[in-house]
């Protein structure tokens, strides 16, 4: 039920900058997705739109209102921690309460806001429990409940996923998806550096980078499909996207590349003459790949070959070939290790960076 | 390597036959100060605590007849017994104090005069003469005789609630609870406050106030005892309780402020946030949240205080009277091993009575002395 809007924000400690001119607007009902490598700030700048960290400079606005100088509490946002930070010394029900409490409100409407959360996040056998006789599923769930309690304007999540096992992380990962479904009209910011969570909770990724600020925001398939640069095309897709050293040789709607390894590669993003002779890298994902017999992007020898049954990952590399190309081939494919294989993909799905940015965006 | 899978190494006995040892050096004694304080005096006189158990074979001290006289078939008789309460067996006995064997039990002495005495194993004795023995001092009878254990709480009666003690145990283990307990309230009171403080709420200056404190715990309390003294007479607090209670809260403050900042320094900074988040105040915080949190570390450091004012001597004198109203426990055994250092069943009783309340609360809170020592260092 709230707008954000973030302007011109920076976090510097002393002298070393953390966040450089993040810009960005949240509309009501988003749930924005922060995802990128350790120390990009992520987290940091999600603890700036709580008010833990102070911003250095820049505005924050929270439904048309600056709040640099608010206190946490209000903000109305709410904050799920990674480490839970359920106060250990009350029982579930008190940990859900606590808040609503603090605030002084009247018995009958925390019991009902607490049950009702409670209810929500199937907790309610639980709520006479002390946190340490829970599981880690459910103390993260105690943990959301507690700030659904509170129907705060915004919702942050701070990796709340990351201290699950595997098989819970999925489940709890499909309940913050429901939970989302149900409260249509909330705003939540989720932190993580899982970018499986990132895809499939997100309506929009803002994908940060190591003291370069927001590389890129959009809506999952978006990054996916038309990264702006190699950075988020990287990071973006698993196992990550391959990069081949090229050079324009043909321009057009399509765009003809001749790779350094000697292979030929055609590409959707269209170019101009001028182009002509521009030394580009050539991406394409490793699920692009697809073997073939006439005309390769790129051939070499298998040095391994991964078999995750529903594909089979290959790493191959030409002769003098610096790094192994992957690719992802569906379904199982036994022998293929000391052979010779030889790759090409569709034009639609090779991407095109010159400098790092992408030709399409240009 | 050899030690990793079930071998135990050299080491290892060593440090298990030495705990042993420290065990059994704090134990013994202490055990044995137990035993005795149930004892009579004659019988700590006669045996070791380590035989309160067993029967004792003993000589006692001599014991004059006595009785109404009766006269019966010419003669006059004394019947009486030398164990009015115990049950003891007598073996050997004599009527002087240079023959105490000459006698067995069941036998019968010739004394001057024509009077005889007999006596039985149970101590019941018969007293025979053929004139009347009024007026006359009566025999002694010089027993040694076989005492089974024997048990009594008259010690810890005549100690806690007798007058006539002389120096009342009981009136000074009351005074010794009026110092312990406010010295330890006070000063976890202050600290608690002052050690959120320097943990959570930043403020300038804020670590070298951290510092001057580690700093005040090695300065030696003696050091301050006589200004402090002539402080409190300059601001005309004293002597008396209120004197010593702020006394040992300065002296317990650095250590307090130190072990508590370091525990809540500990507590994780997402749960403090969190309920930032939740719109508590600081104060809130502190008595929801940190307080509740930190209570091992709150039960350790007043086991610490308590023990500490409980077993003071020192400081007591200083900021004490001496009078009976204001005498602590430690003062009282000191004054008893002068006037009545031969009584051992006394001072061991006195002694047991010192001890008990710190073994109590040693006992009831030992897992949080462990448990808050180790927090903080170890996760």
């Amino acid at each position: 039920m709230a707008d954000l809007k973030l302007t011109h924000v920076e976090k510097a400690y002393g002298e070393v900058k953390i966040l450089e001119d993040i810009n960005l607007d949240i509309g009501t009902g988003e749930l924005i997705v922060f995802v990128g490598p350790s120390g990009c700030g992520k987290s940091t700048l999600l603890r700036m739109i709580a008010g833990l960290e102070k911003i250095t400079s820049g505005t924050l606005e929270i439904d048309g209102q600056v709040v640099n100088d608010i206190p946490p509490a209000r903000r109305g946002i709410a904050m799920v921690f990674q480490s839970y930070a359920l106060y250990p010394h009350m029982t579930v029900r008190e940990n859900m309460a606590f808040a609503l409490r603090i605030a002084k409100r009247d018995r009958a409407e925390i019991d009902a806001a607490v049950n009702r959360a409670a209810e929500i996040l199937q907790l309610t056998p639980y709520l006479d429990r002390l946190p340490k006789a829970l599981s880690g599923g459910q103390r993260q769930r105690v943990a959301i409940g507690r700030a659904i309690v509170r129907d705060p304007k915004v919702y942050l999540f701070d990796e709340p996923l990351s201290n699950l096992d595997a098989a819970l992380r999925v489940a709890t990962r499909i309940e913050i998806a429901q939970l989302k479904e149900k409260m249509p009209d909330s705003t939540m910011i989720y932190v993580t550096h899982d970018q499986v969570e990132a895809m499939t909770l997100a309506t929009r990724i803002v994908v940060l980078t190591v003291g370069q600020g927001i590389a890129q925001v959009g809506t999952p398939l978006d990054l996916y499909e038309r990264p702006e640069n190699e950075f988020v095309a990287q990071f973006i897709g698993s196992p990550a996207m391959n990069l081949l050293e090229g050079e324009i040789v043909g321009t057009g709607a399509e765009t003809e590349i001749r790779l350094a390894d000697g292979g030929i590669a055609r590409s959707a993003v269209p170019t101009q003459a001028s182009d002509k002779g521009m030394a580009v890298r050539v991406g394409i994902r490793p699920e692009d790949m697809v073997p073939t017999e006439g005309t390769a992007i790129y051939s070499g020898t298998v040095d391994i070959t991964e078999a995750l049954g529903e594909v089979t990952q290959i790493y191959f590399r030409a002769e003098n070939g610096a790094a192994p190309v992957i690719a992802k081939l569906p379904g199982i494919h036994a022998g293929l290790r000391h052979k010779t294989v030889a790759m090409t993909a569709d034009p639609a799905k090779v991407h095109l960076f010159h400098d790092g940015r992408s030709l399409l965006y240009r | 390597m050899e030690n990793i899978a079930g071998r135990k190494s050299a080491l290892n006995w060593a440090v298990h036959l030495s705990v042993l040892a420290l065990v059994a050096l704090w134990v013994l004694p202490t055990f044995g100060l137990l035993v005795s304080s149930f004892r009579t005096g004659d019988q700590i006189a006669a045996s070791g605590w380590w035989r309160a158990l067993t029967t004792q074979e003993q000589q006692l001290s001599p014991i004059r007849v006595e009785g109404e006289e009766v006269e019966r078939n010419g003669a006059y008789e004394i019947a009486g017994t030398l164990f009015p309460r115990a049950r003891s067996t007598v073996s050997v006995w004599g009527t002087s104090s240079r023959a105490i064997d000459a006698y067995k039990a069941g036998e019968t002495a010739d004394l001057d005069d024509g009077e005889t005495l007999t006596l039985e194993a149970d101590g019941s004795y018969l007293l025979r003469s053929p004139v009347s023995l009024k007026d006359t001092r009566l025999p002694r009878i010089f027993a040694t005789a076989s005492q089974p254990p024997e048990f009594t709480l008259a010690n810890y009666r005549t100690v806690l609630f007798g007058k006539s003690t002389g120096t009342s145990i009981g009136q000074a283990f009351l005074n010794t609870a009026t110092v312990a307990i406010p010295a330890t309230v006070i000063p976890i009171l202050v600290a608690a406050f002052a050690a959120y403080a320097l943990a959570w709420m930043s403020f300038p200056g804020r670590a070298l106030l951290v510092a001057a404190i580690v700093g005040l715990l090695v300065v030696p309390l003696q050091l301050a005892l006589i200004p402090l003294l002539q402080f409190h007479n300059w601001i005309g607090i004293g002597k008396g309780y209120l004197g010593i209670w702020l006394a040992h809260t300065g002296f317990g403050l650095p250590l307090a402020i130190y072990l508590l900042r370091n525990y809540m320094v500990g507590l994780p900074r997402d749960i403090i946030e969190n309920a930032r988040v939740d719109g508590a105040s600081e104060f809130e915080i502190f008595v929801k949240i940190i307080l509740p949190l930190s209570f091992p570390a709150l039960a350790s450091f007043a086991i610490f205080q308590f023990l500490w004012t409980w077993n003071d001597l020192l400081v007591a004198l200083v900021f004490l009277g001496t009078g009976n109203d204001q005498l602590v426990l430690t003062g009282a055994l000191v004054n008893l091993l002068g006037s009545r250092g031969g009584e051992w069943e006394i001072l061991a009783t006195s002694a047991f009575v010192s001890i008990a309340v710190p073994l109590a609360v040693f006992f009831a809170m030992q897992k949080y002395l462990v448990r808050g020592l180790l927090a903080g260092s170890v996760k």
